[in-house]
């Protein structure tokens, strides 16, 4: 936040409509694109190193076929008490002043203690240094930086869209408009299943969607307060 | 005569505790140079894991913590073998301790020294291991001491430390009395190493008042070093990590395997060095009885442990549950059940069954047992986590299996070295009080 600003810090949240997904896994795509993630080889991904931030998880009910498939795309919760961040020896994850779960790469050693104790498995460790195939490594997004080998991420909701998009609006002197960050799982997603926005803001499409009676939070009797918001399949 | 080592003159008992120290036979050579090459293949291994990253290891998400951090726990615990059972005998006066002590004290540093590092191969950034430890810093930047891994680099410094003066401290007179006569080099050594021994009896009480304290002090250190390590897990929200028996059972488990290691490593030192007349039966005996006991205890926690999770019945804890009493695991879980409960209690709970043999056979199931406990209580945790979708496997890659080698060949190694340095038993707890009785 710029010193003087009176504003009430902003909260981002998420909101992912399940009835909306069709499991296309474009915000898959979109994250690696936006975020330089790496790429794993079919071999590493068969050993369970894929790296992705946010994945597409599968729930199946009833029998072939019958079935009906549920999609939950599952991503950093960002939990306002999130689990990881106590138990990081060197700081290397902690909270922003905007209830963002930050990843500091250059302070992280990789004890890998946040990722046992995240209950939603989204943390991914860099177990080589990154590589890419031919020529996907001209596309790397410039602000972003390219995390070595022994490091631990997960997904920021794209901080530095947040962090563009905030320095626009305090160059223009005017508040941040509902919608104008998106994150780029949101702004692929074809299905407009996924909301991002401030949860500080009454008005905001997520605050709205937060009040639904389909809204639930994955795990929350864990008591970690996560900020991406489910609304549920309706029957 | 050989009921009561204490009654052999002083002079032969000198002789025959001396005398490893001078003596290298083949078998010790070629043991050490084997050790050697293995700890060399270790290093080797954790060179290739530093140049291309822990993808060389069999961990994946979400098993983010494999082989290393059982060796890790496992070690720990060996080091309990020292401390605590030399502490209590000290505290109580035991007078049949004089021969185990310092053995048992070697094994606790050694093992320390070893486990210690292992929390460092299992880093990502290995080199940058430094930044858990609060030291003053341009960035103006501490380690976050609500971590427990920052407790833990706490506790084990501190034990290792401790455990070294431990040793330390019951040498000193032993090694004035190796610098009075020796070659040339060992002489240096051991007489930079007394600190100037003279034996006066002011020297004498200031030891005396040092070795009861830090007894006492290490015992606590002990104790709290593995119930640290437990809190590793038990901190954490992870199935069945999340316990609060975690600490106590640590520590049960860990003097188990420690009385384990000490029984098999006073065994091997009576044989090699012909100690016949210090280690007697009444030793390993009175060690038997006392693994019997630990082994009592491990499986009420054991049991404690798995019966509140099966009766409470709650689906995550229960995936875990059945991952070892009945799914992957449930081999290794129930052989780790009859080495650590079964065989100790039919050999060393009958009395007829219960001999030096008998001894040295259940310590070596206790070690694979403990061993076993630590893997399944890190692996099946990890493999089913709380939401399905992220469920896996885990099998330990060449680099993991070849440290954990190294490591065991470098706790040999290490052993074998300090034996031929100094004296394994204690040679000035035997001297007689009176200077006449001493020729």
């Amino acid at each position: 936040m710029a010193t003087g600003n009176p504003v009430k810090p902003h909260r981002w949240g998420m909101v992912i409509d399940l009835d909306r997904c069709t499991g296309c896994e474009a915000c898959v795509v979109a994250c690696h694109a936006e975020n330089n993630i790496g790429m794993s080889d079919p071999e590493e991904a068969a050993r369970g190193r894929v790296n992705h931030w946010i994945r597409v998880d599968r729930y199946y009910e009833g029998e072939f076929p019958d079935v009906k498939v549920k999609y939950q795309p599952v991503l950093c919760q960002h939990c306002d008490e999130a689990p990881c961040e106590p138990v990081c020896p060197v700081n290397a994850t902690y909270h922003n002043p905007e209830g963002l779960n930050v990843q500091v790469y250059n302070r992280c050693v990789g004890t890998f203690y946040c990722a046992n104790n995240c209950p939603y498995t989204v943390r991914s460790f860099n177990w080589f240094d990154p590589k890419w195939p031919e020529p996907m490594q001209l596309q790397h997004n410039p602000d972003v930086s390219i995390r070595p080998g022994g490091v631990m991420e997960k997904c920021t909701f794209c901080i530095q869209k947040i962090k563009r998009v905030e320095e626009q609006a305090h160059a223009g002197s005017r508040p941040v408009a509902d919608g104008e960050v998106q994150p780029a799982c949101v702004q692929s997603c074809p299905a407009e299943a996924m909301v991002f926005g401030d949860l500080n803001d009454p008005d905001s499409k997520v605050s709205r969607f937060a009040g639904d009676g389909r809204a639930t939070k994955l795990m929350e009797e864990l008591g970690t307060k996560p900020k991406v918001i489910y609304l549920e399949k309706a029957r | 005569m050989a009921e009561h080592p204490e009654l052999l003159p002083y002079g032969i008992i000198r002789e025959d505790l001396f005398r490893p120290l001078s003596r290298a036979g083949r078998k010790w050579w070629f043991t050490v140079a084997v050790c050697f090459l293995l700890v060399l293949a270790g290093l080797a291994a954790w060179g290739v894991q530093l140049r291309d990253g822990l993808g060389v290891t069999g961990l994946n998400r979400p098993v983010f913590w494999g082989l290393y951090i059982v060796d890790f726990v496992f070690w720990i615990g060996i080091s309990h073998a020292g401390t605590l059972i030399s502490a209590i005998l000290r505290l109580t006066d035991a007078a049949w301790r004089k021969p185990v002590t310092r053995a048992a004290e070697a094994i606790t540093l050694f093992a320390l020294m070893i486990g210690g590092l292992f929390p460092i191969i299992h880093l990502g950034r290995a080199w940058f291991f430094y930044w858990l430890i609060p030291y003053p810093n341009a960035r103006l930047m501490w380690p976050n001491f609500r971590s427990p891994l920052v407790w833990d680099l706490t506790a084990i410094v501190t034990y290792v430390t401790g455990s070294a003066i431990y040793l330390y401290l019951p040498l000193i007179p032993d090694m004035a009395q190796l610098g009075a006569h020796n070659k040339p080099w060992r002489r240096k050594l051991y007489r930079a190493l007394s600190l100037g021994w003279t034996g006066s009896d002011r020297e004498w009480h200031a030891l005396e008042m040092a070795m009861k304290l830090n007894a006492v002090i290490i015992l606590a250190v002990a104790i709290s070093v593995h119930t640290v390590v437990a809190w590793d897990f038990s901190m954490s929200i992870a199935p069945t990590w999340h316990s609060s028996i975690f600490g106590p059972y640590f520590v049960v488990g860990a003097i188990f395997s420690g009385i384990g290691a000490l029984i098999i490593v006073m065994a091997t030192l009576r044989h090699t060095l012909h100690l016949e007349n210090y280690l007697i039966k009444r030793h390993f005996d009175n060690m038997s009885k006392l693994m019997l006991t630990m082994s009592l205890l491990w499986f009420y926690f054991t049991m404690s442990e798995h019966i509140t999770i099966w009766y409470g019945n709650e689906p995550k804890e229960m995936a875990v549950f059945g991952q070892r009493t009945r799914g992957d695991y449930a081999f290794w879980f129930w052989t780790m059940v009859v080495v650590n409960f079964v065989i100790p209690v039919i050999l060393l709970g009958i009395k007829k069954l219960r001999s030096i043999k008998t001894a040295v056979i259940a310590s070596v199931g206790v070690l694979i047992g403990m061993w076993l406990e630590r893997y399944l209580i890190v692996i099946p945790t990890l493999v089913t986590p709380r939401l399905a979708s992220a469920t896996s496997f885990y099998s330990p890659s060449w680099v993991e299996l070849m440290i954990t080698v190294a490591t065991f060949a470098a706790m040999i190694m290490l052993y074998l070295l300090f034996a031929r340095l100094f004296p394994i038993i204690a040679v000035w707890e035997y001297k007689p009080h009176s200077p006449e009785e001493e020729d």
